[in-house]
């Protein structure tokens, strides 16, 4: 298939499509949306339904009913938008339904600002909404892997009957590039047998996330915790990138991370051994790759366009056995290669 | 002589006993909801979704495909089950802090989209399951345990007439209140849901029928003096009768 360029947030909305995703329910906000509108022309075209809701508390709960009928359904919005969806991301997590959420992430707290940020991690992986419950977590860093994991995002909604989130951020949904649409790996995918599509034939269906026994709840929560289990056991991604031999490892995931491989690169041809381990999955944490350098490196530095919220989870995994730096901006800010750069030149004075 | 049976239970209602407080109204509309859909043979084809409060636990009564939505959310569960199986019946089982206080703007928009789907909305003027706060449709001067003093209309605003308010909505098909007190009404709130459930049937949009209902546990009275404070207190503030109506609007 001809590669064609497209802007990352239409990308995904046509990644959407051809992974068989036929309902969309979301609100406006920027800077995703392109999204909502390429699905608006585009759904229709096939069958499928694009509803703009009255606020992202109603698109998500939308998305509920609509993934407990048993439809393949995504939602996006941005970070103010996804925290008046974790509600119902909370109860669809509660009940166990498919759906796929993408948060093209902006600078906040509050209303923010709408330039690219990464400061949406913990909401993202440390449960956003209540109770105990997980996201799988997606951060793409090219448009090519937007739609990919787009793609593969439907695929592990529905294997684990689970909400998944794609987490870009504004540079992932506005920049173009070349992109090809190729389907995912087939899984062998459970029958949605427990969708409310009318009890013809078989006893009635219920979708529902309380349990008012103590006990109940505590199993539900154990069964969810086993199979978030064998989430991280089989799910897991990550991209180890010239860590071989590398004193240094960044770590670094999307935008940020193809920042790292720039100034890796201008490193490099001054002698700095640097590498880079890009989380894909940044829930389930990618552990093993740290596991895979740690005799090696001798120090970890984390970068984000945040205060300091991934890199909580670097220093558990390296979990005090190495020196772990941060370096951060934040509020819309996107660091330089050069900055980085300057930052790795100053830990490297002190490596010896 | 053989025996003739005149009454069963209905078949869209499961054995599961009702966990509902005595001289709750509850019980009476789950029934009627029940024999409309028995009557129209469409228990194999209607998805429910419950709300929260009192009614959370209607999943376990309606023998039915059901889907239990958050606090105040049920009509845009709705909506998105109707998305999906435009040639399914889904209706929404909600009651006054469910739907005219936390999800307004919910049961708002899919009136005004034209949703078509079918709501019940039982409306007892006070919050049940969290144990007698006032709600949106409290009368001024009634007494709960967050307006132990009477809802004071200065501090805390009027009872909202969500019907009234729906009725002037272009996409609200169908809008009548009823009530539950008597025979005679039970009658004819049966008679309005099931032409809402038939009008959802023929595609004609969003349709509400307002249930008036009691609350004697938190209304600190009596199941019969429930009843009478139903008709003396709440009919007169919450005056029954058809609002919208494709057949009379088509006249």
């Amino acid at each position: 298939m001809a590669k064609k360029l497209m802007k990352g947030n239409e990308a995904l909305g046509e990644a959407a499509i051809q992974a068989g995703c036929r309902y969309f329910f979301g609100y406006p906000i920027t800077p995703q949306n392109e999204i909502p509108s390429y699905l608006s022309r585009k759904l229709p075209e096939v069958g499928g339904v694009y509803l703009q809701a009255e606020s992202e508390v109603a698109a998500i709960n939308m998305v509920y009913g609509a993934a407990g009928a048993g439809a393949r359904v995504l939602t996006s919005s941005s970070s103010p938008g996804i925290s008046l969806k974790t509600e119902g991301i909370s109860y669809i997590a509660g009940a166990q339904l498919p759906c796929v959420i993408v948060n093209i992430v902006r600078g906040g707290p509050g209303l923010g600002g709408i330039q690219p940020a990464q400061s949406d991690y913990f909401q993202a992986t440390k449960g956003g909404g209540h109770g105990d419950y997980r996201l799988v977590v997606l951060t793409p860093s090219t448009v090519q892997e937007l739609v990919d994991l787009t793609m593969e995002a439907f695929e592990i909604a529905d294997q684990y009957r689970t909400p998944v989130m794609i987490l870009g951020d504004g540079i992932m949904g506005q920049m173009m590039e070349p992109v090809e649409f190729n389907p995912p790996k087939k899984r062998e995918l459970p029958e949605k047998t427990w969708a409310t599509t009318g009890c013809e034939g078989r006893e009635p269906n219920v979708t529902n996330s309380l349990h008012m026994a103590a006990e109940d709840l505590e199993n539900h929560n154990l069964n969810l915790l086993a199979k978030y289990k064998e989430i991280a056991q089989n799910e897991t991604k990550y991209e180890s990138y010239e860590t071989g031999d590398a004193d240094i490892v960044l770590v670094a995931y999307g935008t940020t991370a193809r920042i790292c491989k720039t100034a890796i690169a201008e490193l490099r041809k001054e002698g700095l051994k640097v590498g880079l381990i890009r989380p894909i999955t940044v829930w389930p944490y990618p552990d093993k790759a740290f596991e895979e350098v740690m005799d090696t490196a001798k120090e970890f530095v984390c970068i984000e366009m945040s205060t300091g919220q991934m890199v909580e989870d670097v220093r558990l995994a390296v979990n005090g056995r190495k020196p772990v730096h941060f370096y951060g901006r934040t509020g819309g800010v996107i660091p330089s290669p050069q900055e980085v750069a300057d930052k790795i030149r100053e830990i490297a004075g002190g490596v010896k | 002589m053989d025996w003739v049976r005149v009454w069963e239970k209905p078949k869209s209602l499961t054995d599961k006993m009702l966990h509902y407080c005595p001289g709750c109204t509850h019980g009476i509309i789950h029934k009627i909801v029940a024999e409309v859909m028995d009557e129209l043979e469409i228990r194999e084809k209607t998805i429910g979704v419950a709300p929260v409060g009192c009614a959370v636990l209607a999943y376990n009564y309606f023998n039915c495909d059901m889907q239990q939505a958050a606090h105040g959310r049920a009509p845009a569960v709705a909506t998105g089950i109707k998305r999906v199986h435009p040639d399914k019946v889904v209706f929404t089982y909600q009651g006054d802090g469910d739907l005219a206080s936390i999800g307004a703007a919910e049961i708002v928009h899919a009136a005004a989209r034209g949703e078509k789907i079918t709501t019940i909305f039982v409306n007892n003027s006070i919050y049940g399951m969290t144990g007698g706060q006032m709600s949106p449709t409290s009368l001024v001067g009634q007494v709960t345990t967050t307006s132990p003093f009477g809802r004071d209309e200065n501090h805390a605003g009027s009872p909202i007439k969500i019907s009234e308010m729906l009725a002037t909505i272009q996409g609200a098909a169908f809008v009548e209140r009823v009530s539950v007190h008597n025979v005679p009404h039970i009658m004819k709130a049966k008679k309005a849901i099931k032409k809402a459930f038939k009008l959802q049937l023929e595609g004609k949009g969003f349709g509400i029928v307002e249930v008036l209902s009691t609350c004697p546990t938190n209304w600190g009275i009596t199941p019969v003096e429930g009843l009478k404070w139903l008709e003396e207190n709440m009919i007169p503030y919450f005056p029954l009768g058809n609002l919208r109506d494709p057949e009379k609007e088509a006249k």
